[in-house]
């Protein structure tokens, strides 16, 4: 509180000089978001502290720092498990091998619990599969509704009844479904995380798929009479002027998808106990030790902050495609 | 000894070296036969809940013990029991730390219906049963004290006219439990009915799984870690569960554990390993390799008198295992358990994972849980003995367990005066006298058992 009590008078005091006028015109912007996480710290410290839990007191940012190093050094202690755990494997493969000369040696992968950058890593790579699949989807059935008019109307019903859907509810169903289809012996997949991705991509096909019919549908009038005099093919008419003129609307329905695959993805692990944070999250709830809550605790702050990367990834994205750089994004 | 004779034969008949050296060949595959043979799937998954009992798997892991039979073993932690059985059913587990009524229950098609075996118990006894504050203000101050000091154990007939009371308002009395075919369920309805407290009947006949007919105190599920949480809800005002969850609410003060199940019967079956029955025809040595592994992990769990307790209590308390506190988890497994805060008292047995026997199946063990679901109408229809016994034999497995247990001894990793004699072993504990109610249980007569209750269905009776 004090600190950012001081830089504000600070600020007020170089006001005047002349030559820190273009910094200081720059200030606002890179100060007032420390500004607002100085404030947050504060009141979450003050707030936690008035807060008992049969779990003791609800953690500060003091404890909350101490859980992410503890989890870090319960990252680093695993992996040394690691090591030891192939050395093992290694002699014990070759000790059956002079058993046992029909015996194919395998190098199987650590069994130890995964830790929480473990856990981390299977969301990220869960949700952006989860997220390619319904891209892939919405952007062709997106265009599609934005060049026909009766095609939209066929698919809309069905866009309007599915959207509001929760991942929770579906998440039964596609259990049982996958349990049911994707039956191997040898798996290249394992059938948790196919449940978590076929849920995530249910649940952001949406926004995409509606985004991208607005934008094809909205195309300036101009650029489709251009497509008309030059007598466009169909599929090149798409690629020449519907792509590029709706990009930044799709880009639009992809972030959005992204930002709520992310949402559901974690309810999804959580409630089906599928490997991920929403898993970590969910058995230091049931742990119910003295650190859970503050554990929990660097779960939630790290899942926001994966959320906002998300984001600006996709922002940046959208920059590159983008043919017309002067709109402005945000 | 078989080779010998040949040899002596074919010496006589042929007396070639080329024929001695192929027979030399086959005497060496009769030993191999002998022998264990090599796991037919190396990397399993077993999955367990948050409880102290599973013990076991913990340690057989943290100790090398799965990797030193070939196994390569990743332990799962479950959201509950339901879920663990269907990952078990449908193959995403190959096996699973569970209550010994589930193999059974699902075996007989009491909830989801599968085949499931078990060959290993993995202990006996590690359950309390805890009420909230408010009703153990009221409790006490029926029951007799000693020194100052409630005196144990603590009979359900104190309870009763709190519950009494409870409905008198209009209130109806809830209790929490961890799946309707638990040790908890049976042991909670036990205590209660050896106390005149109606825990209500099943009748899946007819479509009724609740468990709430009749009852007087109305009994539900709540998985194992949610138990305080639900019961500092309000939600609940007790509940019957495993450790650390009875120890937890006296830390948290927001109940008191009145009385352990050693007390409703002495060394009860607990928990067991169950794996499915296609799984174990398909896997025999790996199945015959796990028990094997867990069998030693018990052993450790018990050698010396205790001795590695503090050190399983250190592997439990990780967050990947039970995950509690220390000195949470240590309460109980190092031999004490805390009643109401700072009545600490001793129960050297209270968690037995391998003395006693322990890890055998018995069949009176699974006969005995039959009983119970018989006596709540789990079982709507009136069974022979036969019956029971021609069920217990379909799922519990003391043949592999008695490989398992050779093996072992075969490889000097432990004696036979460890196990059972399994010549002369029958699979029937001795007539068990030790109830809480003093009714004596024989496992070969379930149905003359059933006969001298006074609350449960027995006989031809059908609700």
């Amino acid at each position: 509180m004090s600190k950012s009590v001081q830089a504000i008078s600070q600020i007020s005091q170089w006001d005047g000089k002349s030559m820190f006028t273009s910094l200081v015109s720059k200030l606002p912007t890179l100060l007032m978001p420390m500004v607002g996480i100085l404030l947050f710290l504060a009141v979450w410290n003050g707030v936690a502290k008035s807060i008992d839990t049969s779990l003791g007191k609800f953690p500060g940012p003091t404890q909350v720092w101490e859980q992410s190093v503890t989890l870090v050094d319960e990252h680093n202690q695993q992996r040394e498990k690691a090591a030891t755990f192939y050395e093992r494997q290694e002699t014990r493969n070759a000790k059956r091998m002079a058993q046992d000369e029909s015996y194919v040696p395998k190098v199987r992968e650590f069994t130890g619990a995964p830790t929480f950058f473990d856990q981390i890593w299977t969301s990220l790579y869960t949700v952006m599969v989860g997220f390619f699949i319904a891209s892939i989807i919405a952007v062709p059935v997106g265009i599609l509704c934005g060049l026909s008019k009766s095609a939209y109307s066929a698919i809309n019903p069905l866009i309007q009844i599915f959207k509001p859907v929760s991942p929770l509810a579906w998440l039964p169903l596609v259990t049982m479904v996958v349990s049911a289809l994707y039956v191997s012996d040898d798996p290249m997949f394992s059938k948790s995380f196919i449940t978590s991705a076929v849920t995530v991509s249910l649940c952001c096909l949406w926004p995409t798929l509606v985004n991208t019919a607005v934008g094809v549908s909205n195309i300036d009038s101009d650029l489709v009479n251009v497509s008309k005099v030059l007598r466009l093919k169909p599929l090149k008419h798409v690629q020449k002027i519907v792509l590029p003129a709706s990009i930044p609307m799709i880009f639009t329905g992809l972030r959005l998808s992204l930002g709520i695959g992310w949402m559901v993805l974690i309810a999804a692990e959580m409630l089906a106990q599928n490997p991920g944070l929403g898993k970590f999250v969910w058995d230091e709830f049931q742990n119910g030790s003295s650190e859970s809550l503050a554990r929990i605790m660097v779960a939630v702050l790290t899942i926001g902050v994966i959320g906002f990367m998300l984001d600006r990834l996709m922002l940046a994205v959208q920059r590159v495609a983008s043919w017309d750089k002067t709109s402005s994004l945000r | 000894m078989l080779s010998i004779i040949v040899n002596k034969k074919l010496k006589r008949a042929v007396g070639s070296l080329s024929v001695i050296a192929a027979i030399m060949t086959t005497s060496a595959t009769v030993v191999n036969a002998d022998e264990l043979g090599w796991p037919e799937k190396e990397e399993l998954k077993f999955g367990f809940i948050k409880l102290t009992d599973m013990a076991p798997l913990a340690v057989a892991y943290e100790k090398g013990y799965f990797e030193d039979e070939g196994l390569y073993v990743t332990l799962e932690a479950q959201a509950n029991w339901k879920v663990l059985l269907d990952r078990v059913i449908d193959g995403q587990l190959d096996g699973a730390h569970m209550l010994a009524g589930q193999p059974l229950g699902a075996t007989i098609g009491f909830g989801t219906q599968s085949h499931i075996v078990t060959a290993f118990s993995m202990d006996l006894n590690g359950n309390g049963i805890t009420v909230s504050n408010d009703v153990w203000a009221e409790m006490k101050k029926n029951i007799p004290h000693e020194d100052g000091k409630p005196v144990h154990p603590i009979k359900a007939d104190y309870l009763k006219p709190v519950i009494e009371s409870y409905s008198d308002a209009g209130k109806p009395f809830k209790m929490g439990m961890v799946f309707p075919v638990s040790t908890h369920n049976y042991e909670l309805r036990y205590w209660l009915a050896a106390g005149g407290i109606h825990p209500g009947y099943y009748a899946p006949h007819k479509g009724d799984t609740s468990g709430q007919i009749d009852a007087q105190a109305l009994l539900s599920v709540t998985p194992p870690p949610q138990m305080p949480a639900t019961m500092e809800a309000g939600t609940i005002y007790g509940y019957c569960v495993g450790e650390p969850w009875n120890q937890q609410a006296v830390f948290k003060g927001i109940g008191v554990p009145v009385i352990t199940d050693y007390e409703i019967w002495k060394n009860n079956p607990e928990k067991v390993f169950g794996v499915s029955s296609s799984w174990a025809e398909e896997n025999p040595n790996t199945h015959i390799r796990v028990v094997k592994a867990m069998i030693r992990a018990a052993m450790w769990l018990d050698a010396n008198s205790n001795a590695n307790r503090p050190e399983a209590v250190k592997i439990l308390a990780k967050s990947s295992y039970v995950g509690a506190d220390e000195e949470v988890i240590a309460n109980s497994m190092t031999g004490t358990f805390e009643y109401e805060k700072g009545d600490k008292r001793d129960i050297p047995d209270f968690n037995v994972f391998f003395r006693h026997n322990a890890t055998y199946p018995y069949y009176s063990d699974a006969i005995w849980y039959l009983t119970q679901m018989r006596r709540w109408g789990q079982i709507s229809e009136p069974k022979s003995d036969n019956w029971y016994l021609e069920t217990a034999k379909n799922v519990y497995r003391p043949d592999i367990y008695a490989m398992a247990a050779k093996a072992l001894i075969k490889d000097g990793l432990a004696e036979a005066k460890d196990f059972p004699d399994f010549d002369a072993e029958t699979g029937f504990k001795p007539p068990q006298t030790e109830f809480i109610d003093n009714v004596t249980f024989d496992g070969t007569k379930p149905n003359v058992y059933l006969e001298q209750f006074s609350i449960g269905l027995k006989g031809d009776t059908v609700l």
